[in-house]
């Protein structure tokens, strides 16, 4: 009987996300390869370099995958808070035993090994959760249960903040794709991605150009809500007569009004006007809409203000360091630039493998782990870049189709953990190498150098292919 | 399917892809459609000019200086960087030739596409300024300065040891370096390297495709100023130094002389010596493969390597074991028939008073007293057997520092040799031999052989009345301390009060009023002792030796000299040592002792030796 159940596992087990994953660690192998060449030590299994040290995480991660594979899934159901409890508990220690590195402690360093808790706390609080919200007396409106779900999310967040390390904390807030598939109302998700959005541009986007984008926003959003394609259209055409006439009128008027100034009042004349239509024909989401027009105006604008007079000088440069500015003694954001010409280089096929000298000669800082998109982007090109992103494009649709076959909310729940965990990470890391996302270290999972990563990632995927796996027999 | 939200896969599906899609195109604007990046790339090229530190200086003891550094330059080539160029121009500012350019140009990107390889080593100023101002034309090339080593005293070649450039097996063992570093190959610029070296530093400029400088990399952000190497005090005396060379010229042999209260070295004179300018540089190459083919054989240092056997002044050793054993006592004597005879075995022996006690058998030099007495040694039968009795005796030679390094700060010191009982087992089977068969080493030969230094440093203990300082030549190292190794006395097995009946026999060697084996080496007011050996070499002439110490009490100078194929003791070893002596205490050689002097720096035996000079080596 034993014997009959394992032999189902391995033939249950989705052997396409396996391959992917190995051929992305791979990729990351080579990339980290090529990013820390040295001629001296030219062997890719040279322990004493970060290539040769990665095979070995690689081997560990291997390893462990199988031992997810061969672990009794009801394991994870069981001991989930335990989990929970115990990452929390790391969380605190590390604040007290963990060792400085580039002024956040955030790492145990055991020996040669050094372990990062925050890795493992995405995990922990995954498994939590679709252990919390998969019993079936929870709504998720109940306010009871969307406070304690924030409870489980936001105290990892706090404890990672105080090490401190943004970019690892910021990764939580992907949960709420997951609160959203599970029935949260998609507004929250929304506002959610659009103050994140708002809140970086702020700093980084003049305020003009920031009005004018709240606005067209605003305007897209009442042309959403009007649902209907003939009134769609005569919307668009009374916007576009409003706001030409509000240009005309400044035109004939001749005012010394800046030009982006004399846009935005057009279209903020415009779409007032198309307020007060969509209200007076009882259109009903229209007011919500113009709440959100001014309250993104004064978050906008109380962003700056914040930012300018009540944070503390060092709290503004950690934030600056966050953004990309403050390490950048050439004037503009120097390693987005450095990231970005090294991707640029690469061309269409790229300058081929280990000939790339933008990542060769250390213009781009932590090329093997943050960074290692860089070498990519460089040494395989257009091509070389559209493959990887392929194979990420494959893996999370895939894990989508996985999660979504689950019979147990609890294992959909926590695959749909795993994609945004994924997801997040996948945007975040090369959104910032090509300079549309400010510099947060997280590293793009399976390629970054570094074991604690890799380990975390692993175990994340394979005990959802373990779920997954055992799908037909698991039901609650 | 119980859940209402299941339709949210799709949005959630199309927010994964939506992202994807839009870094796509902004990787294909980025990658395919602007050209600016490439070109900023291109542009993009970092230079890592490393920052050699200048060495440490040499001084000794006095403060003289012995070694510094001068500006030198290399043209180093990174492979990755370079762009096709006029060979001809850059051959005719360098004055090379086009094959020269290809193979060093094939060597450098053999030993790495990104780092600098040394192109051409050390050209002058004069070039240096000429390529300067044409530099643009050769991307890929560029000035790296480097220091040479200068000495203002042509002396203390070996002591001082050179300097080259490290090769592969030192990169292993030490990843710190990269070809085309400079490292101390032998002496004190091998042991004190990383007292010297300093730390290497770094600074990062920005080049564009013109190799013109653009600017420091990131305001310099990642460069490390180099740190110049510690200066060093050697505990050599440059003038005696100097005298010793001189009276050594045209012999071979070394002469080792010891500050005994501190283990100092005050002079290690090792000949024929070498020229230290010899091995710097460009002319190193040829000169080492010059030197190296020389049969008197000027880079081998005598000094510690060479292996001698320690002839009759080993007498003083078993002098004082015998005493320490009590097998005897200071009053002991010995009749002397002029020859010491075992069966078919008879060792002569010089005429001289008789009977002799310690002191007079030591001044004398009388074989016949100490084969009677290490033969009595080995036999005693307290011991049990003979070769519990030599054990006892080899312990004993052995706590005067010899049979092992002495650990001085020199690399390749030798060990010499101080035969076990093993050895003898070998030959004649395991207790089937007798004290006659190794009475031999009563005087200091057969299987026994010492390095001068090790000579030097028993001489000192015997001065210090039983103990040592590791011979060491550092006496100073700025911003750290020297190994405390080279403060701790290290005792003898011997008590202390018998070195006296041994030191007035060394006193009446030289002194003596019916006979001293060594009055030549008498110096006015100075009291010296000394013990004559003559160093029976089976390949040759004898060597003549001789150990010596002044002033009798608080001894500041002992020494121990060799001088290959001289004969007797007294001939070369014992004046040579004296006046080593007076040169040092005194500071000049008395009017009285200059026909002395002359005749040592006359004396020549290397030109009467030239024929079988290259059988010398043992």
């Amino acid at each position: 009987m034993q014997m009959n159940r394992r032999i189902n596992i391995w033939r249950n087990l989705d052997w396409l996300t396996v391959i992917v994953w190995l051929v992305l660690l791979i990729i990351g192998w080579i990339s980290i390869y090529s990013a820390v060449y040295d001629d001296a030590h030219s062997s890719i299994f040279d322990t004493s370099q970060r290539y040769g040290k990665q095979l070995i995480w690689m081997i560990a991660a291997v390893v462990i995958a199988f031992s997810v594979i061969l672990t009794d899934n009801k394991l994870f159901l069981f001991f989930s808070y335990f989990f929970y409890g115990f990452t929390i508990l790391l969380l605190i220690a590390v604040l007290f035993f963990g060792t400085e590195v580039n002024s956040s402690q955030s790492w145990f360093q055991f020996g040669g090994i050094q372990i990062q808790p925050a890795e493992f706390a995405k995990l922990a609080t995954a498994l939590a959760l679709a252990q919390f919200l998969s019993n079936t007396k929870r709504k998720i409106h109940d306010p009871k249960v969307l406070v304690n779900t924030s409870f489980i999310i936001l105290l990892p967040v706090m404890l990672i903040l105080l090490q401190p390390d943004v970019g690892s904390s910021l990764v939580f807030f992907s949960f709420l794709l997951v609160l959203y598939r599970e029935g949260l109302t998609g507004w929250v998700l929304f506002f959610f991605i659009l103050f994140c959005v708002l809140s970086v541009l702020a700093l980084l986007m003049n305020e003009i150009n920031m009005l004018a984008l709240l606005v067209l926003t605003s305007f897209a959003a009442i042309v959403t809500v009007l649902r209907n394609a003939k009134l769609t259209i005569r919307g668009l055409l009374i916007f576009a007569a409003v706001a030409g006439i509000v240009i005309l009128f400044f035109r004939l008027a001749g005012t010394d009004i800046i030009v982006d100034l004399q846009l935005v009042i057009a279209a903020a004349a415009a779409s007032l006007v198309l307020f007060i239509i969509s209200a007076i024909g009882r259109i009903s989401n229209a007011p919500l809409v113009l709440g959100f027009l001014f309250t993104a105006i004064i978050y906008t604008y109380s962003v700056d203000y914040v930012f300018d007079n009540v944070l503390m000088p060092h709290q503004r440069s950690r934030i600056n360091i966050v953004l990309g500015f403050e390490d950048d003694p050439l004037g503009q954001s120097y390693n987005i630039n450095q990231s970005k010409i090294a991707i640029g280089s690469g061309g269409l096929t790229g300058r081929g493998f280990l000939q790339g000298t933008q990542t060769k000669f250390n213009f781009v800082p932590e090329q093997s782990t943050d960074f290692i998109f860089c070498t990519i982007g460089e040494e395989w090109g257009f091509t070389g870049s559209l493959v990887l992103l392929a194979l990420f494009v494959l893996l999370l649709l895939r894990l989508l189709y996985i999660a979504e076959r689950q019979r147990s909310s609890y294992a959909r729940i926590y695959g749909y953990s795993v994609i945004a965990i994924f997801f997040t990470h996948l945007v975040v890391n090369i959104g910032m190498t090509i300079g549309v996302v400010p510099v947060i270290g997280i590293p793009l999972p399976f390629i970054s150098y570094g074991g604690s990563s890799l380990w975390a990632f692993t175990i994340m995927l394979f005990i959802l292919l373990r779920f997954d796996a055992a799908r037909m027999e698991f039901l609650r | 399917m119980k859940d209402h939200f299941s339709d949210r896969k799709y949005i959630i599906g199309a927010m994964i892809m939506l992202p994807v899609l839009f870094f796509i195109i902004r990787l294909f604007i980025l990658q395919v459609l602007d050209p600016s990046y490439q070109l900023s790339a291109s542009s993009n090229v970092l230079r890592n000019v490393t920052q050699y530190p200048s060495r440490g200086l040499i001084y000794d003891r006095t403060g003289e200086l012995l070694v510094y550094n001068e500006p030198a330059y290399d043209l180093m080539v990174v492979p990755a960087q370079l762009a096709p160029f006029d060979t001809a121009e850059f051959c005719s500012i360098l004055e090379i030739d086009k094959e020269y350019v290809d193979t060093e140009i094939a060597r450098a990107r053999e030993y790495s596409r990104f780092r600098s390889s040394v192109f051409l080593k050390q050209i002058s100023a004069l070039t240096y300024a000429v390529l300067q101002e044409k530099m643009y034309k050769f991307p890929g090339f560029y000035v790296q300065p480097r220091t040479l080593r200068k000495y203002p005293k042509d002396i203390a070649a070996h002591i001082l040891g050179y300097v080259g450039e490290v090769d592969r097996r030192m990169i292993e063992e030490n990843p710190g370096y990269v070809m085309g570093d400079y490292i101390g190959i032998t002496g004190v610029e091998k042991t004190y390297e990383e007292e010297l070296s300093g730390e290497k530093g770094v600074s990062r400029f920005l080049v564009d495709v013109h190799n013109r400088v653009m600017g420091s990399y990131q305001d310099g952000r990642f460069d490390a100023p180099a740190v110049v190497g510690n200066d060093i005090t050697l505990s050599l005396d440059a003038s005696l130094q100097a005298y010793g060379e001189k009276l050594m010229q045209n012999k071979i042999g070394s002469i080792v002389a010891i500050e005994p209260s501190t283990g100092e070295i005050l002079s290690l004179v090792s000949t024929p010596t070498y020229h230290p300018e010899l091995l710097v540089g460009r002319v190193r190459t040829r000169n080492f493969r010059q030197l190296s083919s020389d049969t008197l054989n000027p880079l081998f240092n005598r000094a510690l390597m060479a292996h001698y056997p320690a002839g009759s002044t080993f007498k003083i050793v078993n002098g004082l074991i015998a005493l320490q054993e009590g097998i005897i006592d200071d009053v002991t004597s010995q009749t002397c028939p002029g020859h010491y005879t075992v069966g078919r075995l008879t060792i002569r022996c010089r005429h001289h008073v008789t009977p002799v006690a310690m002191a007079a058998a030591i001044q004398v030099s009388c074989n016949t007293y100490f084969c009677h007495i290490f033969r009595d040694l080995l036999d005693h039968p307290k011991y049990g057997s003979v070769t519990a009795g030599f054990n006892v005796w080899r312990d004993h030679v052995r706590s005067f520092g010899l049979g092992e390094r002495l650990d001085a700060d020199f690399p390749n010191e030798l060990r010499g040799f101080v035969p076990p009982a093993t050895y003898y087992d070998r030959f004649y089977g395991e207790n089937r031999w007798r004290s006659l068969q190794v009475v031999s080493l009563a005087l200091g030969q057969g299987e026994l052989s010492v390095t001068p230094i090790q000579m030097a440093n028993i001489t000192a203990a015997i001065a210090n009345r039983g103990f040592y300082i590791t011979p060491h030549i550092l006496k100073d190292v700025a911003n750290s301390d020297i190994d405390p190794e080279f403060r701790e006395k290290k005792y003898t097995t011997i008590d202390s009060i018998w070195f006296e009946p041994v030191i007035e026999g060394m006193y009446r060697a030289v002194h003596g009023p019916d006979g001293g084996t060594a009055r030549i080496a008498q110096v006015q007011g100075l009291d010296i002792c000394g013990k004559t050996g003559t160093a029976e070499n089976p390949h040759g002439d004898d060597h003549s030796v001789f150990l010596a110490f002044a002033p009798r009490n608080n001894p500041q100078i002992a020494i121990a000299v060799y001088v290959e194929n001289a004969g007797f003791g007294a001939t070369m070893a014992a004046p040579i040592a004296s006046l080593m002596i007076e040169k040092y205490l005194n500071g000049e050689i008395a009017g009285n002792r200059k026909w002395l002097e002359q005749r040592m720096l006359e004396a020549d035996f290397i030109n009467r030796l030239v024929a079988d000079a290259d059988e010398q080596e043992n």
